[in-house]
């Protein structure tokens, strides 16, 4: 656990030493506040909720996930300390869970300082915190899966641009299965229980649920399945594909 | 202790690695020996249990590196080719992070870090970041993070590659020091490194183990093995003289600065009548001296036999 906690922390150290952990920050929450008010109606609706912000977020770490994610593997593997981290004495799964956490704590923060947004819905009426809270877990869930995805694929290659496109590419088709446009389009020549097969695939989908405020078992599972699944599979590419 | 065992390694069709089995004991100095490309990196990366064997393994300190590869990366301490290390930290960080993911914590952290910073004199840089470094500190860094947790093995991936040669003595010097009660492998293409350091040798070409002697040892098998050389004014007369006397194998003159080199027949001690031979003839002579081998020349002989062997 220690050993985890010792990579998650370098991995931290890391986004901070170098300009990326800022311009993150800054350019996530001002895209964030202009996709809210500008382009998703916040004002216009009238609603005291947080629903526009939310709406935008899948959109969002389509950009910015695999900005985090993808120097962590192909990093190691460019400079050669890939055989450094790997000769000491942990397995590849805590070094996978160290820099997936790292990643994901970021997103944490970066969510934890949008709260600005949390205030203004709240000076300006009455919303239900409950599924703002709801709504933040969603999107931190959401996140989750799109750097699990990201940790699996940075381990492929040792150029981070490459880990960049395959991500954001990989990200984006999970993220259009879910589109009612997509599936419109399927439902043509598809058998009907096929869409909704797919559709149970869509990240979109189970992040709506969460973020209407409604916490079911089954978008949880969904979430941490596909955490699990990516992480396990970046560990098995590192176990497989090392001496290269 | 390190062990290795008909360790093989292939990459596709190529045999990086093939069937190489030896020991080093504690107090050793063993050096991996071999032009570049003849595989010395990925005896250490499967020792290191960075790549898995093909076929055979090895042991740290009796730790099986296929079985117990976590037992065996507790015991090892390792410096892989070009002393990688996270650039973006300060060498205090970075070593901080590799103790605490070994496990050390509070003040047994603290001890070893102290004594890692002290022994490879870094207390000038410590909060300096890595990248910054020149590289002559930057392979201290390598060698502090591969000693911090006083490892009873250590195997160092060509320590001194790409170094001048006063950074070269301080890292000798440095791994010297370490030698006592540890065992180290180092791998080397240099030969004045073996003769600074080692006391054993592996000579390896394609993969293969050609020879694991002393540098003695290794001497002794040199065709320049008591050859006797010297420098004199009007040396080239006395060279069909000396080829005649017999147990004179051959001479040769070395034609940039007329030094002269009679190489004996097996066996057979030849500094007395060459000196005697000089003094009859009459020439002055500057320096003369008894050669005890050429590594070298062991090593090309060796290795270019071994890549002339295949197909």
């Amino acid at each position: 656990m220690s050993a985890i906690l010792a990579i998650m922390r370098r991995e931290l150290r890391s986004y901070f030493v170098t300009p990326l952990a800022y311009v993150f920050l800054v350019i996530f929450l001002f895209m964030a506040g202009v996709l809210t008010f500008y382009v998703g109606d916040f004002y216009e609706r009238g609603l005291a909720d947080l629903q526009p912000f939310f709406d935008f977020h899948p959109w969002l770490y389509l950009v910015f996930a695999p900005a985090l994610t993808m120097r962590l593997w192909a990093e190691e593997r460019k400079s050669g300390t890939l055989e450094l981290l790997l000769t000491l004495p942990i397995s590849v799964t805590q070094a996978m869970l160290g820099k997936f956490l790292a990643a994901w704590a970021f997103v944490a923060l970066a969510l934890a300082l949008s709260f600005p947004m949390w205030l203004t819905v709240n000076y300006l009426g009455n919303p239900d915190n409950g599924v703002i809270l709801a709504g933040y877990l969603g999107s931190w869930l959401m996140a989750g899966s799109f750097i699990a995805v990201g940790c699996c694929i940075s381990a492929l290659t040792r150029s981070q641009v490459v880990a960049f496109i395959l991500t954001a590419a990989v990200c984006f088709i999970l993220v259009l299965v879910g589109l009612p446009a997509i599936q419109d389009m399927l439902a043509g020549g598809v058998p009907t229980n096929l869409i909704a097969m797919v559709s149970e695939f869509s990240i979109l989908a189970h992040f709506r649920a969460i973020a209407r405020g409604v916490l079911d078992v089954q978008d949880l599972v969904y979430f941490m399945a596909s955490i699990v699944i990516w992480l396990w599979a970046g560990v098995l590419v590192l176990q497989l594909k090392r001496g290269d | 202790m390190i062990e290795a065992e008909h360790l093989t390694r292939r990459y596709g069709r190529l045999t990086a690695v093939d069937d190489l089995s030896f020991r080093a004991e504690p107090g050793e100095v063993v050096g991996l020996l071999g032009p570049n490309g003849a595989g010395k990196s990925t005896v250490m990366r499967m020792i290191s249990g960075f790549i898995a064997p093909s076929a055979g393994t090895a042991r740290v300190c009796g730790h099986d590196v296929r079985k117990s590869p976590l037992a065996a990366k507790r015991v090892l301490g390792y410096l892989p080719e070009g002393a990688p290390s996270y650039g973006e930290l300060t060498v205090y960080e970075f070593l901080g992070f590799v103790g605490r993911v070994r496990g050390l914590r509070g003040g047994e952290l603290r001890r070893h870090l102290d004594a890692a910073v002290e022994h490879l004199d870094l207390h000038d840089v410590l909060h300096t970041t890595i990248d910054t470094l020149s590289k002559g500190f930057r392979r201290r860094v390598g060698l502090a993070r591969a000693i911090l947790h006083e490892p009873d093995v250590l195997m160092l991936d060509e320590p001194t590659d790409g170094l001048d040669p006063n950074q070269k003595r301080e890292v000798r010097a440095l791994i010297d020091a370490m030698a006592r009660k540890r065992t180290i492998l180092i791998s080397t293409h240099l030969l004045e490194e073996v003769h600074a350091l080692c006391n054993r040798v592996l000579i390896v070409a394609r993969g293969r183990l050609l020879a694991d002697a002393t540098p003695a040892e290794l001497e002794l098998r040199s065709r320049y093995h008591g050859a006797v050389s010297f420098s004199a004014a009007g040396a080239g007369v006395a060279k069909a003289m000396l080829e005649r006397m017999p147990g004179v194998a051959a001479v040769e003159v070395d034609p940039l600065d007329g030094r002269v080199t009679v190489l004996p027949e097996p066996g057979k001690q030849l500094l007395e009548p060459v000196q005697e031979l000089l003094r009859a003839q009459g020439l002055k002579v500057n320096e003369i001296q008894l050669e005890r081998g050429r590594l070298e020349e062991v090593f090309r002989s060796m290795t270019v036999r071994a890549a002339g062997s295949e197909p």
